[in-house]
């Protein structure tokens, strides 16, 4: 008896004890520890490899859009010089700036870099290119001990190298880092006396912007207008019928990107199927096609198409949990049809709308190939700007600017998205 | 059934007829309105049409009693309309416009459009009810022409993107296969092809096996941050691709340099890599959302069944977890697959012109030289997603089964 109550007691009095010894507290802690930590093991190559190979690079690209060491590695004594010259005097740099500016060329041009310094400041000042290029040859020339002085002799070789102009824009520009990629973005350049808009002429990034924008806006609005009915039809049909439907539905959404945008090539053309079908039908005169491709109404109608079906899915998934009672209820309360519907069906249905015009405007803005394809000028994004500046006219700085601008627009949306729907909710299919 | 018994009654005569007479005015107005030479025959051709239809409608209605009697006379006399004109073509789809046209006046005549709707509806609500039915339908063909369109044009003779009238007559002589004896003998396609059958599987291998482990990882009960790492596997869906494009081809050519000159590996097969990483990464963010998916309706107390019957933490994986999952990882897996398979943007900025892919060809195809190859191949690629849809769609049928969530 008294041996029972000496075994009983730790247990009611001391801490519960787990079957190897350790207390339950203890060892509950222990296994929790062990669970997270095996959860962490089963994600970390995945989470590994998601940020070595995507969110790097693209960190890389935001790093890249402000980096501007180019100016002061190549010539490291001018900057230097340059630093207690004061722009707005008017007055061009003393013979100190000219003579640290040969002796960094002399290095520059051995080591060949003075051409791509040259094409860095051409964004900034139209020519820089070219007499950095020309300037190259006749400096390499000069010996930086014993020509001096250099002032006359350089703006013998180049009259550019006697305007305050270009002084002033290596000073404005000679900074580590540089907010001139984003000022470019946006229309507007760095000078000596701070930003101000760039020229009338050069103006076309903000109207970009704006144009892809609205565009996206007007898909989004379309796309709303063609999914309400469909989705309100297919989640209100037998189950039969609507999975047949449903179809019709998924088959684009499944098809390749660049199927759609040949086939919408096809039908938009001059000599195409929609064309060719109006002609026959006596709509439109042969010799007055519709030009329905290569601009604005080309981007919307296809991009339209091929974002409909991200659309209708959340739509249809929302609607789908909508009681029709409540609409039967309404009704037989002497409500109209409209009433029944705007009053009571409608107000549910927003969060399916909600999550569809986000998902498409966060998918339009950033649409390439196909405002590339069926959008001529006229119907060009920003995305196709950025491309531009990779692969045609090299200027990575404004890319990586514009990429960024365009990422910062997408990430509030998608911290919305993540608010309104949560991301844990996308369904695929 | 009395509720219905007024459906087979006829409405009057007249009604359908003028309504038919109506209806083909209609047609014929926005058909027609500019073939006329002046208004006098514009008007005669309308009036002619209109009493030709009505008298054929009245035909109809007295002499047949059946449908289908009825179809078939009309169908006959459109068909031989049709041939007139315009020889089989014409003939095909007059005979489809003959059977519609019968069916129509039936359909009218027996209020057969009040079969199956509610008896109490007014007369405008089956009006609306059909009208939004019309609507949808015409939603359905913006959706799905497109894809159709395709199809028939891929066997043009013509080096066209459009019907030639030959197509138009069903003659043999306007169809070919030359487009896709183009593909697959035209060397530049067939090494694009060969590079996205490289590309794909070993892009979709990669993001499905890390995927999958992740996937079961972040649905263990306690994960700290799961809300931080959930937005960042799913992030490279969201980022638009050409942000994506942009940070890649800025981070793997320099990544690139390095293996090509330090590391002395083939500039080839550095190209590869590097194009076979970036699509992995594109697949992840979908393997991850299909295979949580299936885990949330998975039952845990299976796998503690299996440990208590002895069997270590892989023998469960693979003999218990991993087959009640799998539905979920194949269809994450083809996701991953047409993902690396139709993409464009991001091969075009990493690879170099030896790993032009499917996609980049149909690209540039597009934009320069237009050739309808690039039917043929779409009409290849729209079969292949047929048959992924198909596949995706039955795994999701069993997968619901297995987890008894639906009966079918």
């Amino acid at each position: 008896m008294s041996d029972a109550t000496q075994q009983d007691a730790p247990q009611s009095n001391g801490p519960v004890l787990a079957a190897d010894g350790t207390p339950l507290k203890q060892s509950l802690a222990r296994s929790l520890r062990r669970q997270k930590l095996r959860a962490l093991i089963l994600i970390a190559p995945l989470l590994l490899f998601v940020i070595l190979s995507f969110l790097v690079p693209i960190a890389s690209m935001l790093f890249r859009s402000v980096e501007n060491g180019i100016v002061e590695e190549t010539l490291p004594e001018t900057v230097a010089e340059l630093a207690s010259w004061d722009a707005t005097s008017g007055e061009l740099p003393p013979e100190e700036v000219y003579a640290a500016f040969v002796r960094d060329m002399v290095v520059a041009v051995d080591e060949k870099t003075h051409t791509r310094l040259g094409s860095r400041l051409n964004y900034e000042e139209t020519g820089m290119s070219s007499m950095f290029r020309r300037s190259g040859r006749a400096i390499k020339k000069l010996d930086p001990v014993e020509d001096a002085p250099f002032k006359e002799k350089l703006i013998d070789i180049h009259d550019g190298w006697g305007e305050v102009k270009t002084w002033a824009t290596i000073q404005t520009h000679s900074g580590k880092y540089t907010d001139g990629y984003f000022l470019n973005a946006v229309d507007m350049q760095r000078t000596a006396e701070g930003p101000e808009m760039q020229p009338e002429n050069k103006r076309i990034l903000l109207t970009l912007f704006g144009r892809t924008l609205k565009m996206s806006l007007i898909i989004t609005g379309f796309c709303i207008l063609l999914s309400y009915p469909v989705a309100w039809l297919l989640a209100n049909l037998p189950m039969r019928i609507s999975n047949l439907l449903m179809i019709l539905v998924l088959l684009p959404f499944w098809t390749s990107l660049l199927v759609r945008t040949s086939a919408w090539k096809v039908m938009l053309q001059q000599q195409g199927v929609i064309n060719d079908t109006l002609v026959w039908l006596g709509l439109v005169a042969d010799d007055a096609r519709l030009v329905i491709i290569n601009n604005q109404i080309g981007t919307i109608v296809a991009m339209t198409h091929i974002l409909l079906p991200f659309m209708i899915l959340p739509m249809y998934s929302v609607m789908q949990t909508i009681q029709p009672t409540y609409l039967r209820a309404a009704k037989s309360l002497g409500a109209t049809n409209w009433t029944a519907f705007w009053r009571v069906y409608f107000p549910q249905s927003i969060p399916g709308i909600g999550a569809g015009s986000i998902l498409v405007f966060i998918l339009a803005i950033g649409y390439y190939i196909t405002p590339e394809i069926v959008g001529g000028t006229k119907g060009v994004f920003i995305s196709n700007r950025i491309a531009y500046h990779i692969s045609s006219s090299l200027n990575w700085g404004l890319a990586a600017a514009l990429g960024t601008i365009l990422l910062a627009v997408v990430l509030i949306l998608y911290w919305a998205y993540d608010k309104i729907v949560g991301i844990d909710n996308v369904k695929l299919g | 059934m009395a509720k219905f018994k007024d459906v087979h009654i006829p409405i009057s005569m007249s009604f359908t007829l003028s309504l038919i007479g109506l209806l083909v005015a209609a047609t014929m107005l926005v058909a027609g309105v500019t073939t006329a030479e002046d208004f006098s025959e514009f008007l005669l051709t309308i009036l002619g049409g209109v009493g030709l239809s009505v008298a054929l409608a009245y035909a109809l209605l007295s002499i047949f009693g059946t449908h289908v009697a009825a179809m078939i006379v009309s169908a006959l006399l459109f068909a031989a309309a049709g041939l007139a004109v315009g020889s089989l073509g014409g003939a095909f789809f007059g005979a489809i416009g003959g059977v519609l046209f019968a069916r129509l006046v039936f359909w009218l005549h027996f209020r057969e459009y009040r079969r199956g709707l509610p008896p109490y509806l007014t007369a405008e609500q089956v009006l609306w009810h059909y009208g939004f039915r019309f609507i949808c339908a015409a939603i359905f063909i913006f959706l799905i022409t497109p894809i159709l369109v395709v199809l028939p044009l891929s066997f043009n003779a013509e080096n066209f993107f459009t019907f030639t009238p030959e197509m138009l007559r069903f003659d043999p002589e306007g169809y070919s296969l030359k487009h896709y004896r183009d593909f697959f003998t035209n060397n530049e396609w067939q090494r694009s092809f060969k590079n996205s059958l490289i590309i794909a599987p070993i892009a979709t291998i990669i993001s499905v096996s890390l995927g999958t482990l992740a996937a079961i990882g972040l649905s263990q009960s306690h994960v700290p941050g799961r809300r931080a790492i959930m937005a960042m596997l799913i992030s490279p869906m969201i980022v638009p691709l050409i942000i994506s494009a942009t940070g890649m081809f800025f981070f793997y050519s320099s990544i690139g340099n390095f293996l090509e000159d330090s590391l002395g590996f083939n500039k080839t097969f550095v190209g590869y890599v590097k194009v076979i990483l970036a699509h992995a990464v594109l697949g992840v963010p979908f393997v991850i959302i299909t295979v949580t998916a299936t885990l949330v309706g998975f039952d845990r107390s299976l796998t503690r069944a299996a440990a208590n019957m002895g069997a270590d933490p892989m023998t469960t994986f693979f003999r218990v977890q991993m087959p009640l999952i799998l539905p979920g990882v194949i269809s994450g897996g083809l996701f991953a697959f047409i993902t690396s398979f139709d993409e464009v943007v991001v091969v075009l900025f990493v690879g170099s012109a030896s790993q032009k892919t499917l996609p980049w060809q149909m690209f540039t195809g597009l934009r320069e030289q237009i050739s309808p190859t690039i039917l043929a191949v779409a009409t290849i690629l729209v079969v292949i997603s047929i048959a992924l849809l198909t596949v995706v769609e039955l795994l999701r049928r069993r997968s619901e089964r297995l987890r008894g969530m639906s009966p079918g």
